[in-house]
């Protein structure tokens, strides 16, 4: 039996009917084909698949589409401007080389964002501390805390 | 992950109509856990009953003496409440430490509490507070409603509203996580108050449980050292590969110590 789902999803309405075991994950990626949020653990461990909802960052392998209803989903596709640029902290992970296979990027971009709406200045100690639900295998994080850090002075 | 019925309660009656109408239903609330589960084919519920739009299970508030909790408030707004930095702090930070950011954000004190992991955080608060979990049928007091591991005295149906903690003279709660999944592999709650002193121990044994070596040693001395010198039994505690027995009890005495030094405010 399907349900109903409305949401807004990158500041587009979104209506759809989804089977309730649908995560959040799959209905982004295969019904919505927003393939920015990456599966990368499937069990809520390595926050690749992080998209807002409600303005704060979730593991979006790990709730229900519907545990969405009528709310607001931002994704990596919804914070790069219209003419194609990127997003500040997008180009604060490419000018530091915080990045190296890319897979586990959006999750930790996303991740940023809302740690700048509590702390728009973070210490390198605490960007390291909010990232504990981001796993990268390939950089060893540091030039990710540089990207963050300076992410975070472009965007202030 | 398994079919199941899905239901957006609009109210607390609601809420409890669909369960009685369910075969093998379950409440869903941020569901960092049985979200997870479900997907592991490890719990299978016929129904899931989504908590999320009751507006009137979120937010702090006092209640005379108490500190109340709503049942849906997620861990991140616990850590972020001024109120509950106010009043007892010791449980802010508790919540500020629960898995990681995103869990937090998602993840509720309900959910939590129902769900008695054994190396959860918030059973320790619980237990190490003296609380009473509020449902829809009646108040239990924290030493009663943790009966064993991922058991409660919920009956079936049976929602947990909020949880209403007596605000202590002081408290402190210091846990050694598992590095891997940040759960406790010793979490230790100490609190002191007029009705005498609280230690609750999560992550060591088969649910959470109060230390009475602890507190008899806390009552004499409510000072790091005091905590520090006593010798907990390892008997009964877990042992698995991540830590021994006994090292996990050596390491309930030295969490102690570090959540009474953070209960002085060191």
């Amino acid at each position: 039996m399907s349900a109903k789902l409305s949401l807004e999803v990158n500041g587009r309405q979104v209506s759809a009917d989804v089977e309730p075991r649908t995560l959040l994950i799959d209905f982004l990626r295969d019904e919505l084909r927003l393939t920015g949020a990456h599966v990368g653990c499937d069990t809520a461990q390595c926050g690749a698949c992080t998209v807002h909802v409600n303005g704060r960052a979730v593991k979006s392998c790990n709730v229900l589409a519907l545990q969405a209803q009528g709310g607001k989903v931002v994704t990596i596709e919804g914070i790069t401007p219209d003419d194609g640029s990127l997003h500040p902290m997008q180009a604060a992970f490419r000018d530091h080389h915080g990045l190296q296979c890319g897979y586990c990027t959006p999750g930790m971009v996303m991740s940023a964002l809302d740690l700048l709406k509590r702390h728009p200045n973070p210490t390198r100690d605490q960007i390291r501390e909010e990232l504990e639900g981001n796993l990268c295998r390939c950089t060893g994080y540091h030039n990710i805390v540089s990207a963050i850090e300076a992410g975070a002075k472009a965007m202030s | 992950m398994y079919e199941f019925q899905y239901h957006r309660a609009s109210s607390l009656a609601d809420a409890e109509g669909a369960f009685s109408n369910g075969d093998d239903p379950r409440f869903l609330a941020g569901g960092q856990t049985l979200i997870a589960a479900m997907k592991l084919r490890l719990a299978a519920p016929s129904d899931l009953i989504d908590l999320g739009g009751l507006a009137e299970l979120k937010g702090v508030c006092m209640d005379g003496d108490n500190l109340v909790v709503g049942a849906m408030t997620t861990h991140a707004d616990v850590a972020n409440s001024a109120e509950v930095q106010k009043r007892i702090p010791a449980l802010a930070h508790l919540a500020s430490g629960i898995g990681d950011r995103m869990v937090r954000n998602q993840g509720t004190m309900g959910g939590s509490v129902a769900n008695n992991d054994p190396a959860a955080d918030y059973p320790a608060a619980l237990l190490g507070l003296g609380a009473t979990v509020l449902t829809t049928q009646r108040s239990i007091p924290a030493d009663a409603f943790f009966t064993g591991m991922y058991e409660t005295a919920l009956e079936p149906g049976e929602l947990i509203k909020a949880v209403s903690f007596p605000v202590p003279a002081k408290a402190g709660y210091a846990k050694f996580p598992n590095p891997a999944s940040r759960y406790a592999l010793v979490g230790v709650f100490v609190s002191q108050s007029a009705a005498g002193v609280r230690v609750a121990v999560t992550g060591a044994g088969p649910g959470v449980f109060r230390s009475a070596e602890l507190e008899a040693a806390l009552t004499r001395s409510f000072t790091p050292d005091a905590a520090g010198s006593v010798a907990v039994p390892s008997d009964g505690l877990n042992a698995d590969m991540h830590a021994a027995a006994d090292y996990r009890a050596h390491l309930i005495s030295v969490m102690a110590k570090r959540a009474v030094a953070q209960a002085l405010g060191g």
